[in-house]
């Protein structure tokens, strides 16, 4: 093959996008070379981080499950349907991807000290409590799932949800019968990159729901709390398993045949 | 019987059907033509209720439809796609509105069996729709709608993707079709062979009004 300058011109592309890839598995690398697989085992096995893992894999199934449930009619409503302000709500709907993590927290934590927000406390209990990891999960994960759904909508045609409607069908029946079957791997690609933004959520768990061992500490949580006693060994330990359930994730959701 | 009154639709400031009037008989087979672009499409979606006219009114059988919802008017629709559900299998498809509107297991599977055998997809019944020909897919769609037991069809182009051989057969099972089911049929269409072969009654629509009709037995009026 001759090097022209059409070639020379994807060779430089494919150099640009092989020192990034090599960057990040040299960091990887590093990483997992750190310490040995066995003070891995050991870090792992230990009573508290197993229990932050549990409490990990717990809430961001439940903050995954709920921002699905948003996802699924809010993503519908913003594919199906034009209306005044649309792009305003689309633009509102990102605000938790832009927002820095611990703006989220402190938002969530301020809401909670209003009127609105100690009437619903009297309720469910959020503020330095197990649900609040679940909240501040959610409201994060949630936009990413919003997303998602939009997207899968935006992909299907319309058509058939049209053809349901002259079959007899309420626009809710459409949305169940036909547009959500239709929507299933879209589905699962919006819960898993729910669940994996979950999972690496910190700064709005920190802020509101607190890092008390054994109580409300996740993965992230018991990462910051190993580096702050100088315990690196355990950090990494904690790191290289997150690191494991997000290349998990993404196996899943490159399954469904998604994008992240 | 179907009656258009001074239908027009506007998007973004063009008018794409202007004041367009017709009445179609009860039982007759029309067919529509016009170029591309033409609001054919348009004007089949504002009969089933998918869009709202900007004025005028769609009254079938005498009533006025013009504000209900798609559901409630009875009548089948087949796009130019088909539209069929994906991942379902042809039983379910044509079982789709029988099984909404809650009819007994019993008489649903008589139903679709009978609609089957007329259309001759028997065989295909437990297949699902991703493994079947054009020509298969389209007597599903039409069977899905048929099942729904309306007294008016809307026929998007339902002949181009078949190739020539098989347009003969599907012109004669339309044919068929709507005699068997006294349906009063509007088919929209870009062949002069299929609408000389179906239909009783021709309309043509340019830049958004209807051309009056070749044939005796409709009113027509721009």
């Amino acid at each position: 093959m001759t090097l022209n300058r059409s070639n020379l011109c994807w060779l430089a592309l494919a150099v640009i996008t092989a020192g990034y890839l090599l960057f990040w598995a040299l960091l990887l690398a590093a990483t997992a070379t750190y310490s040995t697989p066995e003070s891995w085992l050991q870090v792992l096995q230990s009573p508290e981080i197993r229990h932050a893992t549990w409490l990990s894999l717990v809430t961001c199934s439940l903050a995954a499950g709920f921002a699905l449930l948003l996802a699924v009619p809010v993503g519908y409503l913003m594919s199906r349907r034009e209306f005044r302000g649309k792009s305003w709500l689309d633009a509102a709907l990102d605000i938790p991807i832009i927002l820095p993590p611990l703006v989220v927290g402190l938002c969530l934590l301020i809401f909670f000290q209003t009127r609105i927000g100690k009437a619903i406390e009297v309720v469910i209990p959020f503020t330095y409590q197990l649900s609040g990891v679940v909240l501040a999960q959610f409201v994060v994960a949630a936009a990413f799932a919003i997303r998602t759904m939009r997207g899968t909508f935006d992909h299907l045609p319309a058509r058939p949800e049209d053809v349901a409607l002259t079959l007899g069908c309420t626009r809710f029946q459409a949305l169940w019968h036909v547009a959500l079957p239709a929507a299933r791997r879209g589905m699962v690609a919006a819960f898993c990159i729910a669940w994996a933004r979950s999972l690496g959520e910190f700064g709005p768990i920190l802020v509101f729901a607190g890092a008390t061992r054994m109580k409300t500490e996740v993965l992230p949580t018991t990462v910051w709390l190993e580096l702050s006693v100088g315990n690196l060994e355990a950090a990494v330990a904690v790191s290289l398993f997150m690191v494991g359930l997000a290349v998990l994730v993404l196996v899943a959701v490159r399954a469904t045949g998604e994008k992240v | 019987m179907i009656q258009l009154d001074q239908l027009s639709w506007q998007v973004a400031g063009h008018t794409v059907l202007d004041q367009v009037s017709v009445t179609i008989p009860a039982n007759t087979y029309a067919v529509l033509m016009g170029s591309t672009g033409c609001g054919k499409t348009s004007l089949l979606e504002i009969l089933c209720g998918l869009r709202k006219p900007t004025s005028g009114r769609v009254l079938l059988d005498g009533v006025d439809v013009t504000k209900l919802e798609p559901r409630e008017r009875g009548i089948g629709y087949l796009p130019q796609d088909l539209a069929l559900f994906p991942g379902l299998s042809v039983r379910e498809q044509i079982a789709f509105a029988p099984k909404l509107r809650g009819v007994l297991p019993e008489e649903l599977d008589q139903r679709v069996n009978r609609l089957a055998e007329q259309l001759g997809i028997v065989p295909l019944l437990d297949r699902r729709i991703e493994k079947l020909s054009g020509g298969e897919k389209q007597r599903v769609a039409l069977a899905r709608a048929l099942a729904a037991q309306p007294k008016l069809l809307l026929l998007d182009e339902p002949l181009s993707a078949l190739d020539e051989g098989m347009r003969g057969e599907a012109v004669g099972m339309l044919k068929r079709v709507q005699q068997e089911h006294a349906l009063t049929v509007l088919h929209v269409t870009h062949s002069s062979a299929e609408a000389a072969a179906l239909g009783q009654l021709h309309l043509k629509l340019a830049e958004g009004r209807l051309v009056p009709p070749a044939t005796q037995g409709a009113n027509c009026t721009r």
